[in-house]
């Protein structure tokens, strides 16, 4: 995984400043939106807090950065589009989702079948960091978003978790044969 | 404008008029009185004719114009011509407006008499023959041509022919500059006890000021005082200021036309576009009296539309207000702008644009903007200030 390849607009400086005539804007907006799924997806990146520095957001070259309204707007933009979603009420942090929880839930009945485990027990770190998942994209996953992928398992009946002992990690047992 | 109505053009002379329809004054020739809806036809001369009918009756000091706008055809005679005026028999003419005749002499005809007819209030048309009376009493004409009133020989030391020792020296020369204040300060107690010898005088004011400016300006900055007089006189422009007085009901219409004729250069000079507050200033100044409103000038400059005048007023987005030369189109200037955005590292502010279009870099930055909301520009608020490059967004894609 290399270093991620900026577009050629990033070094343009317009590119940061809000446009206000509302053609160009919601082209401005699409340009955005894409390329946040893309860096986060690249750094496997899964939440943008509006409060913090955010290195995407700036172009120390020109030295422009874009202005907490447009960042909120962007994000605001892909929260519509269900590509995202705030986790707190004030709007402040957001869950960036480049791929759905539905895409998330079906790359770990994969992960499952790839590992012969359709009848087999996983705990969370495992799925996370384990050896299992090493080299595909679910190394990494966020935890919530785990939590949340297995949830939707749950649903459908192929998995369901539970605590572990006390000081064990949680787990779930899978039932996706 | 029938072939019947050809003895205008023989017996009148053929009047010049503006881009915008106003008869070209004379030095020192100033307006009195203006009357729409006037016809003239010649009678008991000899001479066979329809009358010229509705046009715009124009009285000045020196000579009678009758100005048809719509075909813009003008004539005009000379007041030394005319010999007598009078009112009409009492016909079945003078029941349904009001007349009067004129008898002069016109081109080859020794006594030639017209008939001028107004069907409006009669109040108007009484107003104008009793300015017409007062004309003619007057005799401005006699003295016009000799235009250069010099007041230094107006003083009442003439010049000696022979050599006088009491002109020697410094006293002399400081004698003669009193005697030439004392003059002009009797010329301006004259002047000001009188508003009608005061149009009157206005060319001596004018040459006056423009002396005195002359004067003030050589000897370099001098007391307060001096300052002052010299801001007072500073730009004695337009002899014959449309006045809500001579123009009544037509004060819009002509103050419109005679707008369009001044600012034709100061709008050359700046480019094709001046802002209306500088219009505003730059015509209120050239006046010198009788200045306009803001109103006024609003409404002078709505009714170009209907008029066929080479100028026109530009509302910007923001409410900005300018006054444009009508063949300067948009699509020009953006296209100029276009040329100008090639950098995509540096963009374009108000600065270099209004350098480009040699406009003022305010209107520049309405130029900027317009051409932004057409979708030709984006914008880039950095440090430096808001600059503008070539709309990249439009095929922006990712690589």
């Amino acid at each position: 995984m290399g270093d991620f390849k900026f577009p050629y607009f990033f070094d343009y400086p317009p590119y940061f400043t809000l446009q206000p005539v509302q053609d160009t804007r919601e082209k401005q907006m699409q340009l955005w939106k894409e390329l946040i799924l893309r860096y986060c997806q690249h750094h496997k990146c899964f939440i943008i807090n509006l409060e913090q520095e955010f290195p995407l957001f700036q172009n120390l070259s020109i030295q422009r950065k874009l202005s907490f309204e447009a960042r909120e707007m962007f994000l605001a933009a892909l929260v519509a589009e269900g590509k995202a979603e705030w986790l707190d009420k004030a709007h402040k942090k957001c869950l960036v989702l480049w791929r759905s929880i539905q895409e998330w839930s079906e790359m770990i009945l994969q992960l499952v079948r790839d590992n012969a485990m359709e009848d087999g027990v996983l705990t969370l770190d495992e799925i996370q960091s384990g050896d299992e998942s090493r080299g595909t994209e679910l190394a990494g996953i966020d935890r919530f978003v785990l939590v949340r992928a297995l949830k939707l398992l749950e649903q459908r009946g192929k998995a369901a978790m539970f605590k572990g002992k006390a000081g064990d990690d949680e787990g779930v047992k899978f039932s996706a044969s | 404008m029938g072939s019947g109505s050809r003895w205008a053009e023989r017996l009148l002379e053929s009047g010049a008029l503006s881009d915008a329809g106003r008869p070209l004054l004379g030095p020192g020739e100033v307006e009195c009185q203006l009357l729409d809806g006037v016809d003239i036809e010649v009678v008991d001369s000899g001479v066979e004719g329809d009358p010229l009918r509705s046009g715009l009756l124009i009285l000045t000091n020196a000579r009678m114009f009758w100005v048809h706008q719509h075909s813009r055809s003008a004539f005009f005679l000379p007041l030394s011509s005319v010999s007598r005026i009078s009112a009409p028999r009492k016909g079945l003419k003078s029941v349904f407006s009001s007349t009067l005749r004129l008898r002069g002499a016109a081109a080859a005809h020794s006594s030639v008499t017209l008939l001028l007819s107004f069907r409006g209030h009669a109040s108007s048309f009484d107003n104008l023959v009793s300015q017409l009376g007062a004309v003619l009493q007057s005799r401005a004409w006699e003295t016009l041509p000799a235009a250069a009133v010099n007041p230094s020989t107006a003083s009442a030391s003439t010049p000696s022919s022979h050599w006088n020792p009491s002109r020697a020296g410094v006293s002399g020369i400081l004698r003669k500059e009193q005697e030439q204040w004392e003059q002009t300060d009797k010329n301006l107690q004259e002047a000001f006890h009188d508003l009608n010898a005061l149009m009157g005088k206005a060319k001596e004011m004018v040459l006056l000021a423009d002396k005195m400016r002359a004067r003030l300006l050589t000897e370099g900055s001098a007391s307060g005082s001096q300052q002052e007089l010299h801001d007072l006189l500073l730009s004695v422009g337009i002899a014959s200021p449309v006045t809500k007085e001579s123009a009544g009901a037509l004060y819009h219409q002509q103050l419109s036309r005679q707008l369009a004729d001044f600012v034709g250069s100061p709008l050359q000079s700046a480019g094709g576009m001046l802002a209306l507050v500088d219009v505003y200033c730059l015509f209120n100044r050239a006046r010198g009296t009788e200045l306009i409103s803001p109103e006024d000038l609003l409404q002078a400059c709505d009714l170009w539309d209907r008029l066929d005048v080479p100028v026109m007023l530009r509302r910007f987005d923001s409410g900005a207000l300018a006054i444009q030369i009508k063949s300067k189109s948009d699509d020009e200037v953006v296209a100029r702008i276009m040329r100008l955005v090639d950098d995509l590292r540096t963009g374009v502010g108000a600065r270099e644009a209004a350098k480009c279009l040699g406009v003022a870099p305010a209107l520049a930055k309405e130029h900027l903007f317009s051409a932004e909301a057409r979708g030709f520009l984006c914008r880039d608020d950095g440090p430096d200030g808001l600059r503008f490059y070539t709309n990249f967004f439009k095929d922006a894609q990712f690589p």
